[in-house]
């Protein structure tokens, strides 16, 4: 499971790219739909649509037949368009604003959402499918 | 402008966070966990510094943003089953929000 192959030049490019058009898709997103104070529901949608994108992926056969595919759009791809790291600023943001109750429905919310997006995607692929797409390093 | 910034930005997040998991992951996905912790302490420093706009669309939404990652996360938290998934999200959320708020508070005082 650990280190599978070598890091190949060409699979680090296909994160990049996949990774620079997800960022921007996220970035698009949370200027159309501008974030106000309260519940940040942009990041929210992005986090849960995109953990039920990464989950339906393996289900894919033509995803898991190039190899290419499962690194550019479950790593590149669909890691860029998802963030971690805004969901705990906005959640740190929320406290600091005197709205601890929300920062943890927030905060919680997500996560139970992702979890739940991801159940749901699982069921249109096999155990086998998802790891073949983690070997492909899809999911990183 | 802005979106050149964040595709720059994550042209860069992306690919570190995949060596990182590359070489760091196993039964326990260290190295995203790793990722996400580090990228959430450095928004919170870019957020507490008040960085300008291009800066933040450069760093904050385009590097954190891709260098971190919620769908991988989520992912690995599913497939792991109750024990190690119960373990990747204590070792994701707890750092990475309390890293956050103090990378916030560092920032905030330079």
């Amino acid at each position: 499971m650990t280190p599978r192959h070598p890091l190949h030049l060409t699979v680090l490019l296909a994160v990049a790219v996949g990774g620079a058009l997800g960022a921007c898709a996220r970035y698009g997103l949370t200027t159309w739909f501008e974030q106000g104070p309260g519940f940040p529901w942009t990041t929210f949608a992005v986090n849960v649509s995109g953990s039920f994108l990464l989950a339906l992926l393996p289900g894919i056969p033509a995803v898991r037949r190039q190899p290419l595919l499962p690194p550019l759009l479950g790593t590149g791809v669909l890691g860029g368009y998802t963030t971690l790291s805004a969901w705990s600023e906005e959640t740190r943001a929320l406290v600091a604003d005197g709205s601890a109750g929300l920062a943890a429905l927030y905060a919680v919310g997500t996560l139970a959402a992702c979890l739940g997006a991801v159940a749901l995607a699982d069921r249109w692929s096999t155990p086998d499918a998802r790891h073949e797409f983690e070997d492909e390093e899809g999911d990183l | 402008m802005t979106l050149l910034l964040v595709a720059l930005g994550a042209a860069v997040g992306a690919p570190l966070r995949y060596v990182a998991a590359h070489l760091l992951d196993g039964r326990l996905h260290h190295g995203t966990i790793l990722v996400n912790v580090v990228g959430s302490l450095l928004l919170g420093i870019f957020s507490g510094l008040a960085l300008g706009d291009h800066a933040m669309a450069l760093l904050g939404v385009g590097f954190c943003g891709a260098l971190t990652t919620y769908s991988a996360f989520a992912v690995q938290v599913h497939d792991r089953g109750p024990r190690l998934g119960a373990a990747t999200v204590l070792l994701t959320a707890v750092p990475a929000l309390g890293l956050c708020a103090l990378g916030f508070w560092l920032g905030a005082q330079l």
